[in-house]
């Protein structure tokens, strides 16, 4: 197991290009479970393949085990993959698959075969190590990949988009399945996908991109509380976190949002003010989830009465569309709230979960109170 | 083009479609009928018959004849084609690699340059190759010819091994040099199992190509050296005496029936040749 | 900053294997180089030379060209290009249509009759040209089997008749090459979208206008494949020559490709043929560039 730190690395495919990889910097301990996510297109799979050393960084370094190995070549960073098409070798037998690598590196076939044994058992895959690639499902497809990359023991897993092929309920379980197992084996990994529930339950450290720059870099709960900015803030979470363009005012020393419903208006109050921040309009963001049904009693939290546009059961909630400031917005509330469209309902937000984002350039706004989130665990990057 | 539900009927245009399917066939059948029926009669059946007419005593002088002229050049095209057909394959397949999975600046300019070279007309460089043949000591022999069609043969088999390595996905390559393979292994443990369509198609259409070919025949071979093709024109265009048709429809047989017997035995593969190297686009 | 890591050196098998990749090509790259493109640039050279049995390197400047246009047996030949490419592309592709279409219309034995269609493919031009040497015969041939038939009088003295000897290699040709576009057009009406037929079928059209109009337009590149391959054909036809005709009677079915080796390697013309030679290059160029050219563009307004 390993530590891996990837330091200023940038990567171009030509000049005149832009780069795909813009200073990227992340690092992590040994055991550790890093997931890259974002849109297609952020680069993720690009420095996932330059970890790899499937192809070449233009600029910076990638260190293993405080090693720089950005000249080696793939076989020598002691590295294993997992393909989202989990590339087994068509004309080889499962136990084929899994030995090629061991072979290459002239293990004794004694030991080859414990390591078969070993990372069959693990995956429980011993009853398919005579078939061919083909004769599998995809779910055992997946699996023999694993094991594939397991019996190397490597100093660092790479995965990338590992579940993306399989069907939904295969990916939950296999979700698990990797939790599990990362737990058991406390392999150092990094985990390329663009689903954020994967990002948000496997990972011990996300970094979220665009663009080929790391927006964020922090662990998941900091990543939901606290995110940089808005692209982060949209992309975890779903339904996605509201964001209501509003105009602050300045009020009794206070800062006040100002929301309107169409049916009533209210005025959030966000802690205090700074001159500066006073007529601004900004972007306010709230989960769906942190927007709660208005009780009788009075528990000081603001409300507003807004009218129900759309409602949409799912199950285990209730979400009800609402418009405020002429947006729309979602709510979650418990599935057994009866409502239905036109009825008015009372929304309550709590202030000290509401996110202020510049309505430019999507960076979160610091407000440098109690209530503003403190800024030394969550690493921030600049957009350039 | 139908639906599964749909049922032809037997109508007046399904009468005629089979009609006309028909005629086609018999067109098609006749040259290969009547050259075996001629190479099976004497001379005098020949003058007092016609084409299609049964043979009043079958007789196998004209191929026994015919043998009897030919057999040498036909081993010589064996010893031409076999060669060829193997060193080309085995060249083509490994440039098809290169050039599918381990693309380098200037290989895809290689690639087009050869893709152009499959439209070569072969008279714009018989002259050049045969002083080259003469330099090297090559010229009038087996081996010399073994070499022209190799050198010629380069482009196709290429072409067709590379079209098929593309399909192949490139994460299979970075798997394994993952898993510490270099570019021989990976060749021969991953990429090679995988190619059998294709080596089968290439053997075929190079072995048709080869065996049918008259120009590098005649151009680059004399006398002792001279691929049955060669020898087939020079048996039925000398008139020295009275022609004897059955001689040289026999010896006509023997020249094709190597190419026809492959085809009719894997025919599917060099169709799959001829619609690959059409379809390159 | 990078004092405190140990950069590991790249070990030297890298290096080969960086540098294997080109290694194994080279061999090809310097045969096509001079193989390919070395000769023609050679035999272009000699084109402008005197060169008669044995090359010299004299600058003949166009005159090698100009005796060209100057032979009466090339502008036979051309003209026979001509003519036999038009009529031998034509008929093919028209064949090879036709066949196709009837045999899109789920026949039985579909497997068998195509093999049969297209087994002359397999055969050398050498072998089909002697068969139909023999088939065209005049006096012994299928003149003789149609009158034994009861056709009296039917004569078929094509194969000696000047005006007429170029037909003989296009039958021959065309029987040869049809099939092959047969099955490329068999292949691409499989591949046509059923449910445009279906439409067609819905809006009352009978099957016949359906192809006409809907399915084979949609081949337009089938078509056009099947065109560069006859054309490519027909330019390098030598071998059927060779066999049926030898350019005969006289030179009256002398195509370029048996004007080029006559002249070059039976006449001790290696100028003369050199200079042939290049201008059935640009005869093949000036069908490959325009639609090499169309293909690109399509492909990037695609």
């Amino acid at each position: 197991m390993a530590t891996l730190e990837i330091r200023n690395v940038s990567k171009t495919y030509g000049s005149g290009l832009p780069d795909t990889l813009k200073d990227i910097q992340l690092s992590i301990n040994d055991g550790e479970f890093l997931i890259l996510v974002g849109p297609s297109g952020c680069g993720k799979s690009t420095l996932m393949n330059c970890i790899a050393g499937l192809e070449q960084i233009t600029g910076g370094a990638i260190l293993i085990d405080e090693q720089d190995v950005s000249g080696m070549s793939p076989k020598d960073r002691d590295i294993a993959m997992v393909f989202q098409s989990y590339a087994l070798y068509p004309t080889m037998s499962v136990r084929e698959n899994i030995e090629f690598g061991l072979k290459i590196r002239k293990m004794p076939q004694a030991a080859i075969d414990e390591e078969v044994a070993r990372v069959a058992k693990l995956l429980q895959i011993e009853h398919l190590l005579a078939r061919k690639p083909a004769q599998l499902s995809g779910g055992q497809q997946q699996r023999v990949a694993m094991g594939r990359a397991l019996a190397r023991r490597p100093k660092i897993y790479l995965f990338d988009e590992p579940l993306s092929n399989l069907d939904a309920k295969l990916r939950v379980e296999m979700r698990t399945e990797m939790k599990l197992m990362h737990q058991r084996l406390k392999t150092t990994t990094v985990y390329v996908t663009h689903d954020q529930i994967e990002a948000m339950t496997l990972g011990d450290k996300v970094a979220v991109m665009k663009d080929g720059i790391i927006q964020q870099f922090g662990t998941p709960q900091q990543i939901y509380n606290d995110p940089a900015n808005q692209f982060v803030a949209s992309f975890i979470g779903s339904p996605p976190m509201n964001f209501i363009p509003v105009r602050l005012a300045k009020q009794d020393g206070r800062l006040l949002a100002l929301l309107d419903s169409g049916q009533a208006r209210c005025e959030l109050p966000l802690g205090v003010a700074s001159d500066e921040l006073d007529g601004r309009e900004i972007i306010l963001g709230i989960r769906p989830e942190q927007i709660a049904l208005g009780t009788g009693e009075g528990n000081g939290l603001p409300g507003i009465r807004a009218e129900v546009q759309v409602t949409e059961p799912t199950g285990p909630d209730l979400l009800v569309f609402v418009t405020l400031n002429q947006t729309k917005v979602c709510c979650r509330l418990a599935p057994d709230v009866a409502c239905r469209v036109g009825d008015s309902l009372n929304l309550q937000f709590d202030p000290a979960r509401v996110l202020l984002f510049d309505a430019g350039s999507g960076e979160r706004l610091d407000l440098n109170t109690a209530n503003a989130s403190v800024k030394d665990n969550v690493t921030r990057f600049k957009g350039r | 083009m139908h639906s599964p539900a749909d049922k032809p009927a037997l109508s007046i245009s399904r009468l005629a479609i089979h009609a006309v399917l028909l005629i086609a066939v018999l067109l098609y059948l006749v040259p290969l009928v009547v050259m075996l029926l001629t190479s099976f009669k004497t001379p005098e059946d020949i003058s007092s018959g016609n084409l299609l007419s049964w043979p009043t005593v079958i007789s196998g002088i004209g191929w026994v004849k015919a043998w009897g002229t030919v057999n040498g050049y036909f081993w010589n095209s064996i010893m031409i084609t076999v060669p060829a057909v193997l060193i080309s394959t085995a060249i083509g397949a490994l440039n098809g690699y290169v050039l599918s999975m381990w693309r380098f600046r200037g290989s895809q300019l290689f690639f087009g340059l050869l893709l152009f070279g499959c439209f070569l007309p072969f008279q714009t460089v018989l002259l050049p190759a045969s002083f080259t043949l003469g330099k090297l000591g090559l010229a009038s022999t087996t081996s010399g010819l073994v070499l022209v069609h190799v050198v010629y043969g380069l482009a196709f088999t290429t072409l067709f091994f590379r079209n098929f390595y593309v399909s192949i996905p490139d994460a299979l390559v970075k798997a394994a040099r993952l898993d510490g393979a270099g570019f021989f292994t990976i060749f021969r443990r991953i990429i090679l199992p995988m190619s059998t369509p294709i080596i089968m198609v290439c053997l075929i259409w190079q072995f048709t190509q080869i065996w049918n070919d008259f120009l590098f025949g005649v151009v680059f071979s004399s006398g002792d050296s001279q691929p049955i093709t060669v020898a087939l024109n020079n048996l039925v265009n000398t008139s020295t005496g009275a022609k004897e048709y059955n001689v040289d429809m026999a010896a006509a047989m023997i020249a094709g029936l190597p190419t026809l017997l492959v085809y009719v035995v894997a025919g599917k593969y060099f169709v799959r040749g001829l619609t690959a190297g059409a379809v390159k686009g | 900053m990078t004092t405190a890591t140990a950069r590991l050196r790249a070990s030297p098998l890298d290096a080969v294997q960086r540098w294997l990749p080109k290694l194994v090509l080279a061999p090809s790259m310097f045969i096509v180089l001079v193989g390919f493109y070395g000769y023609i640039l050679w035999t272009f050279v000699l084109s402008f030379t005197t060169s008669t049995f044995l090359p010299t390197y004299k600058w003949a400047g166009l005159a090698q060209y100009a005796r060209l246009f100057d032979n009466d047996r090339w502008w036979v030949a051309s003209k026979n290009l001509l003519v036999f490419g038009g009529l031998f592309i034509a008929i093919s592709l028209a064949i090879g249509v036709l066949l196709a279409v009837l045999l899109d219309q789920r026949i039985r034995r579909e497997g068998v009759i195509r093999t049969i269609y297209l087994y002359p493919m397999a055969l050398s031009m050498i072998v089909t040209g002697t068969a139909w040497k023999w088939l065209l015969n005049p006096g012994m041939g299928l003149d003789k089997l149609l009158r034994d038939w009861g056709w009296e009088g039917f004569r078929l003295d094509w194969l000696i008749d000047p005006d007429r000897v170029v037909y003989c290699l296009v039958i021959a040709a065309v029987w040869q090459a049809s099939g092959f576009i047969m099955a490329m057009f068999l292949a691409g009406l499989r591949g046509v979208d059923q449910s445009i037929i279906r439409a067609a079928q819905m809006d009352g059209a009978s099957l016949p206008r359906i192809y006409w109009t809907v399915v084979l337009p949609s081949l337009r590149p089938v078509f056009f494949s099947s065109l560069m391959i006859l054309s490519h054909i027909a330019i390098k036809s030598f071998d059927l020559v060779a066999a049926m005709t030898a350019g005969g009677p006289g030179y009256s079915s002398d195509l370029p490709a048996m004007f080029m080796y006559s002249f070059t390697f039976s006449r001790g013309q290696m100028g003369m043929g050199s200079a042939s030679a290049i201008l059935m290059l640009g005869a093949i160029l000036a069908i490959l560039v325009p639609y090499l050219y169309s293909e690109l563009r399509s492909k990037r307004h695609a």
